[in-house]
């Protein structure tokens, strides 16, 4: 695998624009987390015009709800969840300025063209290689839904988060491109 | 007669809960090595060699291998001869994982009503299967299950005449359009025949063999590999982004069935198999 692309958030246009499927990249900065119960509680308050707990603009959510932390431990392990649960709310987002969501598994085409349109990313990163990637996490806390525990929208400062493009701005999908070149018939 | 307090019980499903969640098995250990040599796309090695480094962490951490530490399913098969005393059975169990979670920093993930969605707070209740077999001794299978593979499982009542194909082609088709939401490289457990509810607890059954091992009935290990190849060649890959190393294996398990019934089953599990036991 060529060597990793450090990205560094909040991502700039023409940052995302330089990413490609298959590229793996290596995350610094500010990521949220954020599921299904968050988002909806998010696009609740966008109903009702109200603002949001935190500021999404060029920022990244990653589809995850961690395990308790250890003592002396920023964080437990945490690893995606799978992304199809927040298809419905995702568009929403990126329009106001999201720019980047980590998860797992495919996308629908509502949000694969919202990526095109506002020029924003979608990362896979490894499911099940949770305690590995909790080692990315320097430092968390809970910034908003404290209630809904795991599902809390946490803000990770992270350093070399490992992920890889699945869906970049420009219409590309590592998942079918993938599948089409490793396919034997 | 054997007496055995139900704190024996509770005590080993505790541990169970731990170390299931944090060590994974040898034998997917093993799979993983094989195949990080064998993939044939470099990010699917990167994959591979992550998740053999995360294996590495956990296990030694002590921290667990997924977030997503699971259901647990718990498989009890209690001798006949023993009497337990002290309590009652099954809330050992819920106590165990009540105080394996807990102590164990793994996460919480049961809600008590599907409707209404609101956590338990300690990972209970247990999903329990409990058999009652000859002897005194008692045996504990724990097998947390994460919600993304289990997702992706799937029994069909197909008609007999499907027959043999219509098994292969329903088993390869549910993986592949499970893609990369059961976080891939996957074990696959299929169930072929019994009523509804039964195909369904052989595929889980099948998800509790080791890696590598085959079904005793020679015609049944055969179908087990040639799925596996079929599975292999769909290019799902580690992730699902794309590579040969789709399942580290294929498990049948099966059971008689009605003259008018074929149930088939899929039960998805990811790489992160967990499953311990113990006998008491
Ligand atoms: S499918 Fe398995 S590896 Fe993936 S998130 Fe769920 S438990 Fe973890």
């Amino acid at each position: 695998m060529p060597k990793p692309k450090s990205i560094t958030v909040p991502l700039s246009d023409e940052a995302i624009e330089d990413l490609r499927i298959g590229d793996a990249v290596l995350i610094s900065g500010v990521v949220y987390t954020g599921r299904d119960s968050a988002h909806k509680r998010l696009l609740d308050a966008l109903d009702r015009g109200e603002q949001l707990p935190v500021d999404l603009t060029g920022q990244i959510i990653y589809y995850a709800g961690p395990a308790p932390a250890k003592p002396g431990h920023p964080i437990g392990s945490i690893g995606p969840t799978t992304s199809y649960r927040m298809d419905p709310y995702a568009p929403r987002l990126i329009a106001r300025g999201l720019k980047g969501m980590i998860g797992k598994g495919n996308r629908s085409s509502e949000v694969i063209e919202a990526l095109q349109q506002y020029k924003a990313v979608y990362f896979g990163a490894i499911g099940g290689a949770a305690a590995l990637m909790a080692k990315s996490v320097k430092n968390a806390e809970v910034v908003a839904f404290e209630d809904l525990g795991p599902e809390a929208i946490r803000r990770l400062e992270v350093k070399d988060f490992p992920a890889v493009v699945v869906n970049d701005c420009h219409g590309g999908d590592l998942y079918k491109e993938g599948m089409e070149t490793y396919r034997r018939d | 007669m054997r007496t055995l307090n139900v704190s024996v019980l509770t005590d080993a499903v505790k541990t169970l809960c731990m170390e299931a969640n944090y060590d994974l098995g040898d034998d997917v250990i093993q799979s993983l090595r094989t195949w990080k040599e064998k993939e044939e796309s470099p990010t699917g090695r990167e994959v591979l060699d992550k998740i053999l480094e995360n294996a590495a962490i956990a296990g030694k951490e002590r921290v667990p291998l997924c977030q997503d530490t699971g259901f647990a399913v718990v498989f009890v098969e209690v001798g006949q001869d023993v009497h337990f005393t002290g309590g009652d059975f099954q809330e050992a169990i819920h106590e165990g994982v009540r105080q394996g979670y807990q102590e164990g920093y793994l996460r919480k993930s049961i809600v008590s009503d599907p409707i209404e969605r609101k956590n338990t707070g300690d990972n209970t209740p247990a999903v329990i299967h409990t058999d009652i077999v000859p002897g005194e001794k008692v045996r504990v299978i724990l097998a947390p299950k994460g919600g993304g593979s289990e997702n992706m499982s799937e029994v069909k009542m197909m008609a007999p005449a499907a027959g043999i194909e219509g098994v292969k082609s329903f088993v390869v088709d549910r993986v592949r359009r499970s893609g990369a939401n059961p976080c891939p490289p996957v074990i696959v457990g299929v169930g072929i025949g019994g009523t509804f509810e039964k195909c369904a607890q052989i595929a889980k059954r099948a998800l509790l063999r080791p890696v590598g091992s085959r079904h005793s009935d020679p015609y049944y290990a055969a179908l087990e590999e040639e799925l596996l190849d079929m599975i292999n060649r769909l290019g799902i890959g580690p992730q699902g982004f794309g590579g040969r190393c789709t399942a580290l294996d294929v498990h049948i398990e099966v059971h008689p069935c009605h003259i008018a019934s074929f149930p088939v089953s899929v039960n998805m599990q990811c790489h992160v198999s967990r499953h311990r036991e113990v006998i008491l």
